[in-house]
């Protein structure tokens, strides 16, 4: 069975809304979030969710009662005690190496089906007690006799209750010490990119989402009830009155006072979940599938943690070039767009010729992307930026797009925290060879 | 490890000396106590206390249906008379005190249903030990059968938890799992099945201090304190149930006043108040209506149709009601209807259900899974039931039928829960109209145990078992109803509002209608009730049925309902609502109850039972009776409309009508039914033989 390297194809796919936090837990844990996408897409196989070889969930922060939430999913999806299921975890690019992992079991002929995708629940990341208070407390734990509980009172500092927020220690490089936005300020430092051109990007973000909804393009979006008798059809993070006037007010966050990386054109903090339904040729023809598309190839890299914003280049260049293909060959685009300025700095670095011969040996600069073949319907400024889910939803947009456009390529990448880049190229077949 | 044998019981011991005392009826499928049983019982007890080596007495049901579900209800018909009745009680008290008498430490390992006598037994014992499961049930349900508990229950068990909670269990007659009875010191532990022995040993061989109540209930217990707990326990208990037709909780209260749990005084005055109940006349009603329950309970039991997958269409307030409540039983559903909005109110309620049945977040997780909106319609392809909750329109419901029959699975139930269409007028554009069949829900789903299974002349007999047996797979009350306007319960209940509307119209004040039928049993009164279901429900239903029956629909219904007045959910109909409660005008302290209100309206609700027999919408009067009890709260301790008309005998039913026709009109002139009935109501069978889940 092994060595085998089998076709591997995308045959449906489902996301939740992405739901803005808003200062307090959300509704949905990232279990109810993937279970909320996941059973409308299996509701609609031809197939019961016991067929599913297995599932790969991709999600950065868990709830501390998700311990292995892949599988927590796949039980509570009606896959059955039988069917393994785990869980995978690369900062940014989770949704993507799941999708990555569930192609190789597929390529390899361990499984035929594979539901595969990412969540998380942002709104969710615990407060911690810091080092200090967890020394205290383990002391006080250990004190056995009221005496010696006694004398541990006085020892109490009200500063001991400042918490540790997990959400701002997990979008902080570990070893720089760097803010993700501080990195994207580097990105802006290093090839000029203006305020401006970043909220314009921004602009541009909003408006494609919002035409996007408009012609009712989102068809993987599953609609996420509460029980408080609520209901979400559309990612709330949209702002169609959104401008660069508007943007323009907003102060920097990250380098405050005198940075340009803002709210507003930096990917918002939300909760959501997307799932694809991943098979092979046998899969497709067992049940009669249709299929959105085929994996071509998989790419990591690994780049500066301070430039992480520019993974994608050095993860899709190398694809592109063992592929023998060239920028055109490529109809369409995703680039997560972690911030304004990432994403801009990724075009600039493609037009960099010595950026383009040092990372890739290339004589010429790898040259410019069109933006109109770009994140095509909106990205992550707008539509928000699940760290556990995103990977899975631009590939899955992705799918959408070269179908509706006809087209034959695209490429799907994330940068990703701590200084990797990841990349899939994903071509547009109806059915398997 | 040695053995001994008997007809129900086997006695063994083991290796570390300790006697395994195991109950397995010969002859039932549950354990339940009869004379037999307990004669045996008293053997081994004999035998057991001439024992000098043994360390101790562990006793055990041999059956995985539980432990022991009471006193066997079947022999209650067979008591002739009050000292018969004392006579079988005494027996049972003299047996369980021979067992609390054993010097050696007992323990009662209990799986399943412990109720009624079974309870009783295990009190009798030292130590109680419970397996924490889900099917573990601890409780003296006995008031629900108009009697008390006989063999020591009301005077052990205040003597063991104190006599709040004592009379909390009683009084009610309600049920406790294994974990709320351990918190109530009902059982000393409550745990896995993996440790049942070994805690049922350690009691045995550890042997520590016996449960003993509070400080305060020891306080409660004393004489002068007791008249004055008395007055508030009856208060409770009078919110619930009147003395008139229920007098046993009342008389567990007097005996207690009395005696105070305590002594042997206490056992007697238990027995000789018990055989009182035993051969009253409500008693042998409500056990009747037990037996009713149980054979609702037996339909479709032969079907090996295994639904799991229950397709909703119609989010309204029945469909959404009915996907929750399925969802709830452990079905996976999917409810349809067109948008978002009109799902998203049904999954608020259905969460508030799960909350309230559930409890624990992990199982309303669970069911808030298993409910999925689908305004694709999705699980038309998949479900192996599917039922129609759409709005009552003939061409809606058809257009919608002749679809699913495309798209749903061959073997899925195609069902309506309309209750005013008749199917074989919306089965005429299937290809295959004997699919067709009508379940039809109450509202409030979650309330009303009983779900009509409507017969079309078309409909499959196969096809009818299935939808039986779902309706039982989600722990409802199947009735199978012929497909006629109004069914059996609309019907008959319509005939009584609609009594109710008339006397209105005549100017007796509202809070005297209500009043009557309460007094005669109701549990609420018709003009509440109208109010409760809606207005605009029942015009329609009173539109449909004097359509097809001729009577005229009440104007002011008409007037109300186009004023926007539709009861409680619109905040004024009959009455006027604050916070969900009507606001009732007291009657003036002189107002004069004129006797024939309550005539009026029982014998309207008993004429149309007898035209619903005649006309064959239900089989039997057993079943109209358990329709009309389980459907609409008919006063249980009558038995029923039919079990009552019987109490009154075919003469007096029919100089009633004779008089009543002549004063109000031919409304009143007696149905041909009652003529052909030499008793005046039917094979009413009072006691049918059964086998079942047991309680006294």
């Amino acid at each position: 069975m092994s060595n085998r390297n089998r076709e591997v194809y995308i045959v449906d796919g489902a996301r939740t809304p992405f739901l803005k936090a808003k200062g307090k837990p959300g509704p949905y844990s990232g279990a109810d979030l993937a279970v909320n996408a996941g059973r409308e897409l299996l509701a609609r196989q031809p197939f019961s969710p016991e067929a599913i070889g297995e599932v790969v969930i991709g999600s950065v922060m868990p709830g501390p009662e998700e311990a292995n939430i892949g599988r927590i999913i796949s039980l509570r999806l009606g896959c059955g005690k039988e069917v393994p299921a785990w869980t995978v975890q690369r900062n940014c690019a989770a949704g993507l190496q799941a999708i990555d992992s569930a192609l190789k079991d597929i390529a390899t002929g361990r499984h035929d089906l594979v539901l595969a995708g990412g969540t998380e629940a942002m709104s969710h990341a615990p407060l911690l007690f810091n080092q200090k208070m967890v020394n205290w407390l383990a002391a006080w734990y250990s004190a056995k006799t009221f005496p010696a509980k006694l004398a541990m009172v006085p020892k109490f500092r009200p500063a001991f209750l400042a918490p540790v927020i997990a959400l701002l220690k997990g979008l902080t490089d570990p070893l720089n010490g760097l803010s993700m936005g501080q990195t994207a300020e580097n990105l802006a430092y290093r090839y000029n990119i203006t305020r401006d051109e970043m909220d314009e990007f921004s602009v541009m973000s909003h408006q494609r989402l919002a035409k996007a909804i408009d012609e009712g393009y989102l068809r993987e979006v599953t609609t996420l009830y509460d029980s408080r008798g609520n209901f979400y059809e559309h990612d709330d993070g949209l702002r169609r009155d959104s401008s660069v006037e508007k943007l323009a007010k907003l102060r920097p966050f990250f380098d405050k006072k005198f940075g340009n990386v803002t709210p507003g054109n930096s990917s918002q903090v939300t909760d959501g979940a997307a799932l694809v339904l991943m098979a092979s040729a046998d899969a497709v023809k067992q049940y009669d599938l249709p299929v959105l598309g085929k994996i071509k190839d998989v790419n990591w890299a690994g780049v500066d943690p301070a430039e992480m914003g520019l993974g994608p280049v050095n993860a899709i260049t190398p694809m592109l070039q063992r592929n023998q293909l060239s920028k055109n060959d490529i109809d369409a685009w995703e680039i997560n767009e972690a911030f304004a300025a990432q994403v801009i700095g990724c075009l600039r670095a493609w037009e960099d010729k010595d950026y383009c011969a040092k990372n890739f040996g290339m004589s010429e600069a790898f040259g410019s992307i069109p933006l109109d073949k770009l994140n095509i319907d909106g990205g992550a400024i707008a539509i928000g930026h699940p760290v556990g889910a995103s990977g899975a939803r631009i590939v899955l947009r992705l799918l959408h797009i070269l179908k509706r456009q006809q087209a034959k390529r695209g490429v799907a990448s994330l940068c990703i925290g701590g200084g990797q880049g990841g990349a899939i190229l994903i071509e547009n077949v109806s059915e398997v060879a | 490890m040695s053995e001994q044998h008997y007809q129900h019981w086997s006695l063994a011991k083991d290796n570390d000396n300790i006697l395994w005392l195991t109950l397995d009826r010969q002859d039932a499928s549950v354990n339940t106590l009869n004379r037999a049983v307990i004669e045996e019982f008293n053997h081994c007890i004999e035998h057991v206390a001439q024992d000098r080596e043994c360390q101790g007495l562990i006793i055990r049901s041999g059956k995985d249906t539980g432990f022991i579900a009471g006193a066997d209800v079947e022999q209650f018909g067979k008591i002739k008379d009050i000292n018969e009745a004392v006579d079988l009680v005494r027996q049972g008290q003299k047996v369980l005190d021979r067992l609390a008498a054993l010097s050696m430490p007992t323990v009662a390992m209990i799986e399943g249903f412990c109720l009624g006598g079974g309870l009783e037994l295990s009190l009798a014992c030292r130590y109680r030990v419970a397996e924490n499961s889900r099917k573990t049930r601890l409780g003296l349900p006995e008031v629900l059968l108009g009697i008390h508990p006989g063999w020591g229950g009301t005077v052990r068990l205040p003597q063991l938890i104190g006599i709040l909670p004592a009379m909390d269990l009683i009084l009610s007659g309600r049920t406790v799992s294994a974990n709320a009875a351990a918190k109530m010191g009902v059982v000393d532990a409550a745990v896995p099945k993996r440790q049942l022995e070994r805690a049922a040993r350690y009691y045995v061989l550890n042997k520590p201090p016996v449960n003993k109540p509070s400080k305060l209930q020891r306080v409660l217990n004393f004489s002068l304190l007791r008249p004055l707990l008395a007055k508030l326990l009856r208060s409770k208990v009078a919110k619930k149930a009147s003395p008139k037709h229920y007098p046993a909780p009342y008389a567990v209260i007097h005996n207690w006043v009395r005696d105070g749990a305590h002594g042997e005084k206490a056992m007697i005055n238990e027995a000789n108040s018990i055989g009182k109940m035993l051969v009253s006349d409500t008693s042998r009603n409500l056990v009747r209506v037990f037996f009713l329950q149980e054979r609702l309970k037996s339909l479709g039991k032969d079907s090996d149709f295994a639904p799991q997958h229950v397709h909703v269409i119609g989010a309204g307030v029945m469909g959404g009601d009915i996907a929750a409540w399925c969802a709830l039983r452990g079905m996976r559903v999917t409810l349809q209807d067109r948008e978002p909005q009109y799902i998203a109110p049904a999954i608020k309620r259905a969460y508030a259900l799960f909350k309230k049945k559930l409890r624990k977040p992990r199982d309303i997780n669970a069911a808030m899974d298993r409910l999925m909106p689908d305004t694709q319609g999705l699980g038309v392809s998949q479900a192996d039931v599917i039922i129609e909750a759409i709005y009552e329109n003939l061409e809606a419901k058809q257009a919608l039928f002749k679809e699913l029959e495309i798209n749903a699975k061959p073997t899925a139930i195609l069902a309506s829960n309309t209750s005013s269409i008749p199917l074989d007028e919306i089965n005429t554009v299937m290809q295959n109209p004997s699919r067709l069949v009508g379940i039809h829900f109450f509202n409030p789903v979650a309330m009303m145990p009983l779900v009509e299974i409507v017969v079309g002349n078309k409909s499959d007999t196969e096809t009818i078992q299935s939808a039986t047996a779902f309706v039982r797979k989600i722990d409802r009350l199947p009735i199978p109803v012929k497909s006629s306007p109004g069914f059996l319960v609309n019907r008959v209940l319509m005939a009584y509002l609609m009594e109710a509307f008339q006397l209105y119209q005549e100017g007796v004040p509202m809070a005297a209608i209500d009043k009557a039928a309460k007094d005669f049993g109701m549990p609420m009164g018709p003009i509440e009730l109208a109010d409760t279901v809606g207005l605009d429900i029942c015009l329609s239903v009173a539109k449909n049925l004097t359509s097809h029956l001729g009577g005229e629909v009440p104007e002011h219904l008409v007037a109300m309902v186009d004023k926007g007045q539709l009861g409680k959910k619109s905040g004024s109909g009959f009455y006027d609502y604050k916070k969900g409660k009507p606001v009732k005008r007291p009657l003036a302290k002189n107002y004069k109850m004129a006797d024939d209100i309550t005539k009026r309206m029982s014998m309207r609700l008993l004429n149309e039972s007898a035209a619903v027999l005649r006309e064959g919408v239900v089989e039997d009067a057993d079943l109209l009776d358990a329709g009309m009890i389980f459907g609409t709260g008919f006063a249980p301790f009558t038995g029923g409309p039919m079990s009552y008309a019987k109490f009154l005998g075919k003469n007096r039913v029919l100089s009633e009508f004779a008089r009543l026709s002549t004063q109000y009109g031919e409304r009143f002139l007696a149905d041909p039914y009652w003529s052909h009935h030499e008793d005046g109501a039917g094979q009413v069978q009072t006691h049918p033989r059964n086998e079942g889940v047991a309680t006294g």
